[in-house]
């Protein structure tokens, strides 16, 4: 009997490890029902937000007294306004507003707070100091009431909103990073690298935010849920998107006079937001379980 | 302990000096002569240099900073531009409103909170612990000026004795705590789910089981005091978020306190009320975290080796 | 008074054809696969293997403290005449902590950092003598005098943060001792903790074990342990006993080929030695066991019928049970001194 069983030398695929990885997280996303439901229903939303307006008949502005205050009928699916205005054509076209917002402003407010972050782990010292007590002062107001501040100072428009709420993510991404940021640092990789001569900036892009990756990702889609509910608070008060504007929450400020007799006109707006941010937190739970099931927010 | 709470104080004071600093900054942020806007826009020339006079408008920045902390050290911190009674009493009367709204809704998201995190954590993937999930998904999805709107909707106008308004008596306490209360349910209820099941694989369970411990007491004392650390953390900034959208829930209930306070004074261009208002209201915010840090040490008897 | 002799032939625990089994969406992973050993009353019995053999799961079966996905799936745990897989879960409970105790491996986490360790001991007393919270904190020192820890009276209110993690094995064996149990089961008790700190934790409970005269079940990868502590060895590998024997015939005549590479790659002072022989290859993952004997792709003596089929424990004139071809009449190959020829058979085939 010649034959012996060698479990040393067995034949292992070569696949570049990120590729492997990538392929590990989609196997568990697609395996997760309620994450892919979110994801879903946000590719669905992104499509309707361009192609709506395209396909919705009614105008989502002009004024139609006749038809004012009506209950959901076929042609007024959503019933209409105290102006007339068809709901439902209001919330399509509302859509491009509130995902433009939650989009660009969780943008903004991660590559700020991912530049800041990485700056303070990496370096450390005295400029971790001052950054980081600068965070913790953005922290120390309380929830919405920094864009509020923001939006105060800058007076109400859509893109001052997605300025106070882009301030409003910083810290948050910029504690996360600097967290993992310290965590690859310490790993002696890092060390090796950097006694083979190279550079901070080369060290920082391609061996340390390849690393960081996923708590990042985590929290941008999360992020995008609380941005959108802020937006449209800040809506709300009349401190965001100005009428004629179909935003959904100075949808829901504007209804509030007729809400009393006229239920549907604060139920579907409402209605809608709650189905983009249940979305966005859907998806973001999963992506958070296939990408790392250790991370918290 | 003692070490670290002063330790803790020592900490707090550059926030505190950065919230001051950044409310201080709010007023020469805004576009346009601070001394303009604080006279009013119709204001003659005349006028808004007597302004700029009274109020020091003219000194440097650092001197006008210094005045502002030692003003607001002792208690002032300006006029009302509208109705020019002292930003001091305007909200007192409005603080402990805000406060008690906060604190309620504090005490409901907990309350709630840990019974669902607990049962869903001990049926974990049953029915029960599913739909409990998903309602805490709902109630974090929720816009919390929405729900008081559908509360006022569908519950006050039909039950009738639920007031839509005001602030004071245990029904009008009602709708706008279940409002703000919500969402700090619903992520607490998450937290103390995961923390429970993350605990309950620990070494020191199978202990308590090997020693003969029920189940019951191996849930409720052996493994909820150990879950309940991180869930310490997160009722502390959930009344963060909470004190913020107190703002939301007042306007939506017409309760006078300090949130909506901030929105008439915004909407009115008065800020030297919002300056007021949104640094109390921070500095609120701070001394809570303070406690809730030193709770969590108390809790965590782990960290004091460290 | 007459049958004492008698008695002390008689085992505390009989384990018969136990399967305990993971059930995963990989399927079923057989941790502990047909399992037979008695402890006699009074004994040590050292239950020796690798990472991965399925001792610990086997410790934890008689427990009966199996978690999700596990499952204990067959045979029998007889403890002093009753079949323990046939008890309530409030039963168990009433033995465990009081009549079968346990210590686990890891020091550092094994004991619940929010009570003190006196709290932890009481709470054995309160479940199982109903006594007093006072009262249980009156004999938790005595506990701590016990396992010796210096200045009982202080420890008590300590937190288990605030021991070194040799004081914090004594404190667990305190609790596991604090009733006055029968059979103490001691999983790696000593693995997590420095060496000089190791003998002492093994001296502490082979004196309690005289002292109180309980039974014990050692769980380890460390025959050094063995030697010292234990009157029978059962060696495990891949969730089936391969051998098992006293201690002395299975340190001087050991009949497995596993065992013998077991014993090859201990460290012995009384040789000179100028390497230690390291057993080739590694133990299988138990959702992908070979056919046949499953020592077989590592073992030098392996031949063909070992590949294929999966012999039975049997018993050997020396007082051995093996579970080996080699030592039987199907045995077809070279006669074989495993002990003896280890050595060169696993140069050859290396």
């Amino acid at each position: 009997m010649e034959e012996t069983v060698n479990v040393s030398t067995q034949e292992k695929k070569r696949v570049s490890p990120q590729l492997e990885n990538l392929k590990n997280v989609w196997r568990k996303l697609r395996s997760n029902y309620l994450a892919m439901a979110g994801g879903i229903l946000i590719i669905f939303f992104i499509i309707t937000s361009f192609a709506g307006p395209w396909i919705v008949q009614n105008d989502p502005l002009a004024p139609n007294v006749a038809d004012r205050l009506q209950g959901p009928s076929a042609e007024y699916w959503f019933g209409t306004d105290h102006h007339g205005r068809d709901i439902f054509a209001r919330i399509i076209h509302g859509m491009s507003i509130t995902l433009y917002i939650g989009f660009t402003s969780v943008f903004i407010g991660m590559i700020f707070g991912v530049f800041f972050g990485v700056i303070s782990g990496y370096y450390g010292k005295k400029i971790d100091a001052v950054i980081m007590r600068v965070m913790d002062v953005l922290l120390a107001f309380p929830g919405i009431l920094l864009a509020l501040g923001i939006v105060a100072v800058l007076g109400g428009s859509i893109n001052n909103v997605i300025i106070a709420i882009s301030i409003f993510s910083i810290p948050v991404f910029a504690r996360i990073v600097r967290g993992s940021t310290l965590g690859v640092r310490q790993l002696e990789y890092i060390d090796a690298v950097r006694a083979l001569g190279a550079s901070d900036t080369r060290i920082i892009f391609l061996h340390i935010l390849p690393n960081i990756m996923s708590p990042i990702i985590v929290q941008a889609t999360l992020r995008i849920a609380t941005a959108v509910l802020t937006a449209a608070g800040l809506s709300f008060l009349g401190l965001g998107a100005q009428p004629p504007d179909p935003e959904w929450g100075a949808m829901l400020a504007a209804g509030r006079d007729y809400m009393w007799e006229y239920p549907h006109i604060t139920l579907f707006p409402g209605l809608a937001i709650v189905a983009v941010v249940l979305a966005f937190n859907l998806f973001g739970d999963g992506v958070r379980d296939a990408l790392d099931p250790k991370l918290k927010t | 302990m003692f070490v670290y709470t002063i330790r803790r104080i020592i900490q707090t004071i550059p926030v505190m000096i950065g919230v001051s600093l950044v409310v201080f900054l709010m007023m020469h942020l805004i576009p346009g002569d601070p001394a303009q806007i604080i006279a009013g826009e119709a204001a003659q020339e005349e006028q808004v240099e007597q302004t700029r006079e009274r109020l020091g408008l003219n000194e440097p920045l650092p001197v006008q900073y210094a005045t502002f902390v030692g003003n607001a050290v002792q208690g002032d911190l300006g006029n009302s531009i509208r109705s020019g009674r002292s930003v001091t009493s305007l909200i007192g009367d409005r603080f402990w409103i805000t406060v008690e709204l906060a604190f309620y809704s504090t005490l409901l998201s907990i309350f709630i909170g840990l019974i669902a995190g607990i049962i869903s954590a001990t049926r974990r993937n049953s029915f029960l612990d599913m739909s409990l999930m998903i309602i805490a998904l709902f109630g974090l999805s929720m816009p919390n000026f929405w729900l008081g709107l559908i509360l006022i909707q569908y519950l006050a106008l039909n039950i009738g004795w639920l007031p839509v308004s005001g602030w004071g008596t245990p029904q009008q306490i009602l709708l706008p705590v279940i409002t703000l209360g919500t969402a700090g349910a619903a992520i607490i209820a998450r937290m103390t789910r995961s923390s429970m099941l993350e605990v309950i694989h620990q070494d020191y369970i199978r202990t308590a089981r090997a020693k003969g411990v029920k189940e019951r007491y191996v849930v409720y004392k052996h493994a909820l005091r150990n879950a309940l650390i991180p869930v310490v953390t997160v009722v502390g900034l959930q009344f963060g978020v909470l004190l913020g959208g107190a703002v939301l829930t007042e306007t939506v209930f017409a309760i006078n306190g300090l949130g909506r306070l901030v929105v008439e004074a915004i909407n009115q261009r008065d800020f030297p009320v919002v300056q007021g208002s949104v640094l109390v209201l921070s500095l609120l915010f701070v001394l809570v975290n303070f406690l809730v840090d030193i709770s969590y040490r108390i809790l965590n008897k782990r960290i004091e080796l460290d | 008074m007459e049958n004492e002799n008698m008695e002390s032939n008689e085992s505390i625990i009989k384990v018969d054809n136990l399967q305990t089994s993971f059930f995963t969406h990989k399927g079923e992973i057989k941790a502990v696969d047909g399992v037979h050993f008695d402890v006699p009353a009074g004994k040590t019995l050292g239950i020796v293997g690798e990472s991965g053999s399925g001792k610990s799961i086997t410790s934890l079966s008689i427990m009966r403290l199996i978690d999700d996905p596990g499952r204990i799936k067959g045979g029998e745990i007889i403890f002093k005449g009753e079949n323990l897989l046939e008890k309530s879960e409030a039963e168990m409970r009433s033995i465990r902590g009081n009549k079968i105790s346990m210590i686990f491996q890891e020091p550092m986490t094994s004991l619940n950092p929010v009570y003190t360790i006196g709290d932890q001991i009481a709470e054995a007393y309160q479940i199982h003598e109903g006594t007093s919270k006072k009262e249980g904190l009156r004999k938790a020192v005595d506990m701590l005098k016990l396992v010796g820890i210096p200045s009982p009276e202080r420890r008590v209110k300590a937190y288990p943060h605030e021991l070194s993690g040799g004081m914090r094995q004594r404190a667990m064996i305190a609790i596991a001792l604090a009733c006055d149990p029968e059979l103490l089961v001691a999983d790696e008790p000593t693995t997590a903790l420095d060496v000089t700190i190791q003998a002492q934790i093994l001296r502490l409970i082979s004196r309690l074990q005289d002292e109180l005269g309980m039974s014990m079940m050692l769980i380890t990868h460390d025959l050094g342990v063995v030697a010292e502590t234990c009157d029978y060895v059962a060696v495990m590998y891949a969730g089936k006993i391969v051998e098992y024997a006293d201690v002395y015939t299975l340190f001087s005549n050991p009949k497995h080929p596993y065992t013998v590479g077991l014993l090859k790659s201990l460290p012995r002072h009384d040789i000179d030695q100028d390497e230690l022989e390291v057993i080739q290859g590694m133990v299988p993952r138990p959702d992908n066991l070979p056919e046949g004997c499953r020592f077989a792709p590592r073992c030098p003596f392996a031949r063909d019928m070992c590949h294929e089929r999966l012999p039975d424990l049997e018993d050997l004139e020396g007082g051995n049970q093996v579970r080996c071809w080699i030592h039987t009449d199907q045995w077809d190959g070279p006669e074989v001194n495993v002990k003896d020829d280890y050595g060169s058979a696993q140069s050859s085939t290396s």
